[in-house]
């Protein structure tokens, strides 16, 4: 595994800013110029603002549950952008930075969190897949689906998310078990935000989760999850070993969940004030930010065009929400199979005339139906 | 007696089953401090201890697998899966490990586990939250799956199914969970009739027997009493356990009725409603006015939670269900064959 000098995670910027050497990743960031530096802040300021959007327009109950990302920008919106149109995305519920990188349009990143679809856009349209509630399942199709573009000889590479709590599931070793064996063009990001659930880490892992590859045969970094240019540096890294044909790879971004779960868990439960305090002061913008400006990449005006831009795809965010409609009733039967299904048809048949009933005896439908959803 | 949530009642079942015996351990992901994410467990590390209310990791394969070695060992495991669509990474351990055990050693091994699942739908949840996988459960020999409906029952049958000695499937209807209702706390095993294996009559009736099981009861008493505003008189069953279902009520009240519909929130295909509609029918057939009728979900993934009230039985689809046992004017009418 390769951390720091001291064992520590590694990192290219500082809590304050400074710009760290690193015998590796220096050359793979060198090429980024004043603009690439603008644009991953301006990703990172506008997916904070996505984020707390996201849990005010769940508060006032336009979204049915929201779960938090804030703390862990550099960690998606650093990886996100060493990510090629071609490779191929499976990430967890909570990489919606990522989806808003890959250019998920934003009407897609609400929907199943209005409860109004289970998966928000086509997979194919954008090569990511809906995000994964079940834990850890989407890193085995992420190995298949790499083994398959192995197969096909293509110089593709596929990249998939979780959390430190999903490195517990048999589904995640099975996966790494699998990509080695096969030597699969993947990449495993874990998003080591120190807590699943209520759950602190160590009660997932003994020791570093970034050491568990090596043992199945997977080089593995440590990394500041915090650090912007530390998160695109490895994930650049790995990708072109898988695009290369060298197999698969593991990164472990140390980071840090600052919200709630969801917007259904109260953190206070679980959670010491005094590390929350503790990783405000390693906050992955503010970190950029004074890098940026020691730079001189970072003034007013990109300041500016940064919040601008967040303004608008909040306000975009929330018309889309609000105004998104309700499925129709009948699409509760649509696409369970590809192909006609007799006891489907039946059931769906009977169904509409069950509503068709109501059309009729509307006074009946009204108060009754309301009712009887409890 | 005090009026109790379902949740709290819950809680203090387990509470007086670990009094009672030191060798029940507790074991989920997150029911440590935050005492689940339903806050059933809510309390009970704080005065148990770390060893008796284990935070697991985040692996259900492994919770349940663990759960079968420390009953080997002589611990009684009530072992919390965090909601319905997340048992299914345990279930090869459900189903090929833990239900076979005691007949594969020839009874030298017991596995007296509680497997808890927060089932069902109805509460706005997103994917996999909502699901209703008790049939896979019932139809798996060596499991007895039991399902309470009301504070009462939640709190005496989780002693109950902690005291059995089979591996029991406690399916906690979720949406219930805020209900409330009076509990006597003196209720419990060793205090006589007890709950768990058998069927109860939640209201009486003569026109029509109305199963139900777990969520779906409070429904189906709520269309009995609509129905008796229109002059029908519904019996509603609570089922109370799915495996084994005790069919001596159920009979009884059928031949009363002559009419018999079944309720729950599975889809319907090889649902709970089909063996209990075959069986009912083999038993009481000359008794029997109509077939016996389903209101089920339907057989799709569960919905997007802005379609599941079209997804779940209602009081408008059950009274539909209770007109086409009375053959009364309802949803298929005209149609050649019912059903
Ligand atoms: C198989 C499975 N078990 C349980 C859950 C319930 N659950 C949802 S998120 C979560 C914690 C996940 O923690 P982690 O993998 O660290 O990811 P994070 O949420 O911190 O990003 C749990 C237990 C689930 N979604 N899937």
């Amino acid at each position: 595994m390769s951390t720091g000098d001291d064992g520590s995670p590694i990192q290219l910027l500082s809590p304050h800013g400074e710009r760290r050497p690193h015998e590796r990743y220096d050359a793979l960031v060198a090429d980024l110029g004043p603009e690439a530096l603008a644009s991953l802040y301006e990703d990172m300021v506008v997916a904070r603002r996505i984020d707390a959007e996201g849990t005010a327009l769940q508060r006032q109950g336009q979204l049915g549950l929201w779960p938090p990302f804030l703390g862990q920008e550099a960690a998606q919106i650093g990886s996100a952008h060493a990510i090629a149109p071609d490779d191929f995305i499976f990430a967890s519920y909570r990489e919606i930075a990522v989806a808003y990188a890959r250019g998920i349009p934003l009407p897609d990143l609400m929907r199943q969190w209005r409860g109004a679809a289970n998966a928000g856009w086509d997979p194919f349209r954008h090569n990511m897949a809906p995000t994964q509630v079940v834990i850890g399942a989407q890193s085995l199709h992420a190995v298949g689906y790499a083994m398959g573009v192995q197969f096909d000889g293509a110089e593709t590479a596929v990249i998939t998310y979780f959390g430190d709590g999903a490195t517990s599931q048999g589904d995640v070793n099975e996966s790494m078990v699998f990509a080695a064996s096969f030597q699969a063009p993947v990449v495993f990001f874990c998003q080591n935000n120190h807590w699943a659930i209520s759950e602190p880490v160590g009660v997932q892992a003994h020791v570093p989760i970034g050491l568990r590859a090596p043992g199945f045969g997977i080089p593995s970094a440590r990394i500041d999850g915090n650090d912007v240019l530390a998160c695109l540096a490895a994930t650049r890294e790995a990708l072109g070993r898988a695009r290369s044909g060298n197999g698969p790879s593991y990164i472990e971004a140390v980071t840090y969940r600052m919200g709630a779960h969801t917007t259904a868990d109260d953190p206070t439960r679980y959670r010491d004030a005094n590390e929350l305090e503790d990783w405000r002061g390693r906050d992955p913008i503010s970190r950029l930010e004074a890098y940026l400006r020691a730079e001189g990449v970072l003034d007013d005006g990109l300041r500016a065009r940064a919040a601008e831009k967040a303004d608008d795809v909040a306000a975009a965010l929330r018309e889309a929400t609000i105004h998104m409609p309700d499925p129709a009733p009948g699409e509760l039967f649509e696409h369970v199979y590809a192909g006609p299904h007799a006891a489907l048809d039946r059931q769906r048949e009977h169904f509409e005339r069950f509503h068709a009933g109501f059309d009729d005896h509307a006074a009946h439908a009204a108060g009754a139906h309301t009712e009887g959803a409890r | 007696m005090a009026g109790m949530t379902f949740a709290k009642a819950l809680n203090a079942g387990l509470r007086k089953a670990m009094e009672r015996d030191p060798k029940v351990v507790l074991m989920g992901e997150d029911i440590g401090r935050l005492g689940g994410v339903f806050r059933i467990t809510d309390g009970l590390q704080k005065d148990f201890g770390a060893h008796r209310v284990i935070d697991t990791p985040l692996a259900e394969s492994g919770i349940m697998g663990t759960a079968i070695g420390m009953a080997y060992r002589g611990y009684r495991p009530v072992v919390e899966i965090q909601f319905d669509g997340f048992v299914y990474p345990a279930f090869d351990q459900i189903v090929s490990q833990v239900a076979k055990m005691h007949y594969r050693t020839r009874g030298a091994v017991t596995l007296p586990i509680t497997l808890r699942l927060p089932y069902g739908g109805g509460i706005g949840s997103p994917e996999h939250h909502s699901e209703s996988p008790e049939a896979y459960f019932a139809h798996t020999a060596g499991l007895r799956v039991v399902s309470p409906s009301t504070p009462q029952d939640a709190y005496t049958m989780m002693q109950e199914a902690i005291a059995c000695d089979d591996p029991v499937v406690f399916l906690e209807p979720k949406r219930r969970y805020h209900d409330k209702g009076e509990v006597d706390e003196g209720l419990g095993p060793g205090a006589g009739a007890l709950p768990m294996g058998s069927a109860r009559i939640a209201a009486e009736g003569s026109d029509v027997t109305l199963l139900a099981y777990g969520p779906m009861v409070k429904t189906c008493l709520d269309a009995a009493v609509a129905a008796s505003d229109e002059g029908v008189s519904i019996e509603v069953i609570d089922l109370r356990s799915l495996s084994p279902v005790d069919y001596g009520p159920l009979e009884a009240s059928v031949r009363k009725t002559g009419r018999l519909v079944i309720a729950h929130e599975a889809s319907q295909t090889l649902g709970l409603g089909a063996e209990l509609a075959a069986v009912l029918t083999e038993r009481c057939f000359y008794h029997l006015e109509h077939a016996p009728v389903r209101v089920t979900g339907f057989d799709v993934p569960y919905p997007p939670s802005k379609l599941e009230f079209h997804h779940l039985p209602d009081l408008d689809r059950i009274l539909d269900g209770v007109d086409r046992a009375l053959d009364r004017p309802n949803s298929l009418s005209g149609l050649e064959d019912g059903a």
